[in-house]
């Protein structure tokens, strides 16, 4: 029989069987199974669509009494049509290097991965609108890349394209850790009134109402801390006044200024 | 890092259950190209459930039975597999295949570590049997494309496609 030795997948193809009478013909493989009765002697023809799994197929002509063997490779479609694409992380701070990272599988209209290299941009947009754009070249279908995210707080858009295909993800920014926390403390009556500044990270974002602010005051080696939401983007808190106490404040890892009390 | 090494034995055996017979594998060092670098525990359980889903496979084209295939194949691999067996059973044909010998690399391993890729050279024998008579035995040479993903204990196949060698 004659029969091409690849094809792409889902296009026509067509098999040239010998001699005459009838038999069977079989296309096998892990990804796909045909069978065919024939007149031998014609040419037997697969419209498109027929076969479109990629891999290697065991091509079986099975008469009364001969069998013939081929072989014959279904490559991918070279028209990506898909793409599984994997963003991590989908929330993240702010400023951060490399902390975006982006996968990609690329793969034809009959979900076959498409091996043959081919360039894969991706492009994160952040809320202000700038672009950081990379260019990867696909090896074994497969692509990926990392990205800084970017100083706004938001949602940026993560979006990977080859061809005339695109797959977007959505990234959450939100403000890194407080930047120069700093409080003021205020005589009221017997008590001392904290407060801080609007709490910021690095980049000028607003760092989010609720984030915990630690309030300490520490005299004569005893401690008293008090812990506060951050509400309207300031935090802030009243102690007893005692004379000769260090004040000092804090959000998470972060160490804000020192204020000692004498009155 | 994943080294190369040959290994003919029963830890790493691809053989099918039914046959006792154990296939050759030769494992490559690591092909990956500014890719995360792969941890040799990590590249060795990522094989050793590629090749027995190879036993999974061999077990459900034989007995065409679809169930065969949940442990090891996931997503598009497990929907084409569990195609191909019902068009087999449709035909009233089966197959068997019996891995003779790999040559695996591993060739990408994504960033967040949720997919790994290797590629197969795969010798194997494949029968055709029609309505119970074996119509024709063939050895055959390919190149698979794996790609692997976590599962809660295992690796398991999410592609699995056939490339010319």
């Amino acid at each position: 029989m004659t029969l091409p030795k690849t094809i792409e997948a889902g296009s026509p193809f067509s098999v040239q069987t010998p001699g005459s009478g009838k038999a069977a013909l079989f296309i096998v493989g892990t990804g796909q199974v045909l069978k065919r009765d024939v007149e031998l002697g014609q040419t037997v023809f697969f419209a498109a669509g027929s076969l479109y799994n990629a891999g290697h197929y065991l091509v079986v002509l099975q008469g009364d009494s001969f069998s013939e063997t081929d072989s014959l490779d279904v490559v991918p479609a070279s028209k990506p049509a898909n793409l599984s694409f994997l963003a991590k992380p989908s929330r993240l701070p702010v400023g951060l290097h490399a902390g975006i990272t982006g996968a990609v599988y690329v793969f034809d209209a009959y979900h076959n991965l498409i091996l043959e290299p081919m360039p894969l941009s991706f492009e994160l947009s952040s809320p202000t609108g700038t672009v950081q754009k990379r260019t990867v070249p696909t090896r074994y279908g497969a692509a990926w890349t990392e990205m800084d995210s970017t100083a706004q707080q938001g949602l940026a858009k993560f979006a990977a394209s080859v061809g005339d295909i695109s797959s977007t993800r959505v990234i959450g920014q939100v403000p890194g850790d407080p930047c120069g926390l700093k409080m003021n403390a205020q005589q009221l009556d017997r008590k001392i009134h904290l407060v801080t500044d609007a709490v910021r990270d690095c980049n000028g974002n607003a760092v989010p109402d609720g984030t915990i602010v630690t309030f300490t005051e520490t005299l004569k080696g005893s401690q008293s801390t008090i812990d506060q939401p951050l509400k309207h983007g300031i935090a802030e808190a009243t102690i007893s006044a005692h004379n000769g106490a260090m004040l000092s404040v804090a959000s998470g890892v972060v160490i804000g200024n020192q204020i000692r009390w004498e009155k | 890092m994943l080294r190369p090494f040959l290994i003919l034995g029963t830890v790493l055996s691809a053989a099918s259950a039914s046959t006792c017979a154990q296939a050759i594998v030769r494992i490559e060092a690591p092909n990956l190209v500014n890719s995360r670098p792969l941890q040799e525990q990590t590249g060795r359980a990522a094989i050793r459930d590629y090749l027995q889903s190879w036993q999974a496979l061999t077990a459900a084209l034989e007995q065409n039975r679809v169930d065969l295939l949940d442990r090891d194949f996931v997503g598009s691999a497990r929907d084409t597999l569990a195609a191909t067996i019902q068009q087999q059973t449709a035909l009233g044909i089966s197959t068997r295949y019996q891995d003779r010998s790999h040559d695996l690399q591993v060739v990408f391993y994504s960033p967040e570590g949720l997919s790994i890729e290797l590629t197969d050279n795969v010798e194997y024998d494949v029968q055709l049997v029609d309505h119970g008579r074996v119509k024709t035995a063939q050895h055959q040479s390919a190149r698979y494309v794996i790609v692997l993903t976590p599962a809660e204990v295992r690796w398991r196949v999410r592609v699995f496609q056939g490339a010319p060698r």
